[in-house]
């Protein structure tokens, strides 16, 4: 199977400190690919440096074969890769379906002159945003929300307009940071059952940064393990669960040697 | 009595008058911070380039247009000096404004300032003297009401507004309803306001940020200039400085309205034209700016970020 998208011997540098280095990841279409390590071991650096917030210092980001370094976010958005935040950011003093039609912008064409003459066009693209996201909205359980204000959303409900939101870009790629923070072992398996049919339903291929080994064990078909910025381990979860470096460096065996 | 009524109502006609003007420049201050924070101090001498503009078009245009009818020809160089403005806005955006956005505020502010300084000083070289506008219209002053002087002596009262009046009101009208329509019911006016509230987030959905910048500082000046075109039709005599005053007292009319509110700025812009009008009614024209500020003191005591502002998040 082909790789939808390579990270090859990245380092990122911010000053001296050395927040990626020569950092490997082969994402499979089709896969689920989580990236777990202890914090900050440079797993939201990385996804930075994917949507092109930073620039990597060294090495080639490549998307569908293509580099993708050096392109803006926004560009880097348009071309398939979605994305949702560690920390939950809407826009929160919009309405639940106003977040999700922002995403729609780069699926609209006409001008302003278009809209200031209300020529057909600008009308039949605005429809069309508001008929897609309402569409989007409904299996996320958001449907009946659609015009409340988002930031006053139950948290577990932000975040799965998050993911509606990075949906509605229509991505190859769906980077996801941390979806289950903050809930309980319930809700995590919910969200599980959740990623998988999101990955089904909408053709996506997740790379998903998380802490609950549950999830990432259950959900993933193969895991990067970062540890002060460098890879140093990556398999199926079967493989990283045996790995002597990734239980002494994360999933804390030693600490058990300790006690 | 009936004579308070008539001069009242005569003022509020040119309250009016004065309050589309200051909304429309009010618009672009408001505009800019929305999606930058940022207080664009060069914006006073954008509508002073509106006025200048209009006159130097209007002397290359108009002779060529005879036998087009005036009112063409006026929208002809109302649009001309909209897109030259506002051309002007977003190239002063791109070279002074975005290079310094990751840089602090204060740094933002002096350059607008300079570059306001910088615009107002070369008006200045090219026309040291007070020009004049030529009447793009045959200005008709019509008669609303007519009331003979209970006195019986003086010349009778009359209510009148005349052709300029109703064309300053209207066009104002016209493009703060598109405007208000752009921003609320298109792509566009939803990235500026996604922009507003988040400017780190919104790229990663898709939005080029930077050209939606762009395209602020293009409508807002463009706003401004078609404001000075109207003040300068208004008050035919216009100078380099004339940008200063009516500036401040635009950008004061924002904050009143709530900056970074579209209809905050409008009706911070009427507020304005109307103190200031009504202050002339009941006191001396001396006095006029003494109240018309203090009032305004009084509204941002009770009301801190403006009649239609809202407080920004509070992140704790």
């Amino acid at each position: 199977m082909s790789a939808l998208l390579e990270i090859e011997n990245v380092t990122k540098r911010f000053g001296g400190l050395c927040a990626i280095s020569a950092c490997n990841v082969r994402v499979t279409a089709g896969h689920a690919h989580g990236i777990i390590g202890p914090n900050g071991a440079g797993k939201t650096t990385l996804f930075n440096l994917i949507t092109g917030i930073y620039q990597p210092t060294e090495g080639a980001i490549r998307f569908r074969g293509e580099s993708i370094a050096g392109l803006r976010p926004s560009r880097i958005a348009n071309i398939g890769i979605g994305r949702t935040f560690q920390n939950i950011r809407l826009c929160k003093q919009l309405t639940v379906l106003d977040n999700v039609r922002i995403a729609f912008d780069s699926q609209l064409h006409y001008a302003p002159i278009e809209a200031l003459f209300r020529l057909p066009r600008s009308g039949r693209d605005e429809q069309r945003s508001i008929d897609e996201s309402l569409a989007l909205l409904g299996p996320f359980g958001l449907l009946g929300h659609a015009h409340d204000i988002a930031g006053d959303l139950p948290y577990g409900s932000q975040r799965r307009l998050e993911i509606a939101r990075a949906l509605a870009l229509k991505p190859e790629l769906l980077l996801l940071d941390e979806p289950a923070a903050g809930m309980n072992t319930g809700e995590t398996a919910a969200l599980t059952e959740f990623l998988r049919w999101v990955r089904a339903e909408f053709k996506v291929t997740l790379v998903l940064i998380e802490h609950h080994m549950h999830l990432v064990m259950n959900l993933c078909d193969r895991i990067t393990v970062l540890d002060f910025g460098q890879t140093i381990a990556d398999g199926t979860p079967e493989e990283i669960r045996a790995n002597p470096r990734v239980i002494d460096a994360y999933l804390g065996g030693s600490e058990d040697e300790q006690a | 009595m009936l004579h308070d009524l008539l001069y009242l109502a005569q003022q509020t006609i040119n309250a009016l008058q004065q309050g589309s003007i200051y909304a429309l420049i009010a618009l672009g201050y408001s505009m800019v911070y929305g999606v930058l924070t940022m207080i664009n101090f060069a914006h006073g001498d954008l509508f002073m380039l509106g006025a200048f503009a209009c006159m130097l078009l209007a002397g290359v245009v108009t002779p060529l247009l005879t036998a087009v009818p005036p009112i063409l020809v006026f929208i002809l160089i109302l649009l001309m000096v909209m897109a030259v403005i506002g051309f002007l806005g977003a190239f002063i955006e791109r070279v002074a404004y975005r290079p310094l956005r990751g840089a602090p505020r204060v740094s933002a502010i002096i350059t607008a300032l300079g570059c306001g300084l910088l615009i107002e000083s070369l008006t200045l070289v090219i026309f040291p003297y007070s020009q004049s506008i030529p009447p793009l219209l045959a200005n008709r002053t019509f008669e609303l009401m007519k009331v003979a002087d209970p006195a019986g002596a003086g010349a009778p009262l009359t209510l009148t507004i005349t052709a300029l009046q109703i064309l300053i009101i209207r066009v104002a009208i016209v493009l703060m309803v598109a405007l208000d329509f752009l921003i609320r019911k298109t792509r566009y006016g939803m990235a500026m306001r996604a922009i507003s509230f988040d400017a780190r987030t919104v790229p990663l959905m898709g939005i080029p940020v930077d050209r939606i910048i762009s395209m602020t500082f293009l409508i807002g000046a463009g706003l401004g200039g078609a404001a000075g075109m109207l003040y300068g039709l208004a008050y035919p005599v216009i100078a380099p400085s004339m940008g200063i005053l009516v500036g401040w007292k635009a950008f004061i009319a924002a904050v009143v309205g709530g900056i970074g509110s579209i209809r905050g700025a409008v009706l911070g812009g009427f507020i304005l034209g109307a103190v200031e009008v009504l202050a002339v009614v009941f006191f001396e024209s001396t006095y006029r700016d003494l109240i018309s500020y203090s009032l305004l003191l009084v509204i941002l005591i009770f009301k801190p970020y403006g009649l239609l502002g809202s407080a920004p998040n509070q992140k704790v």
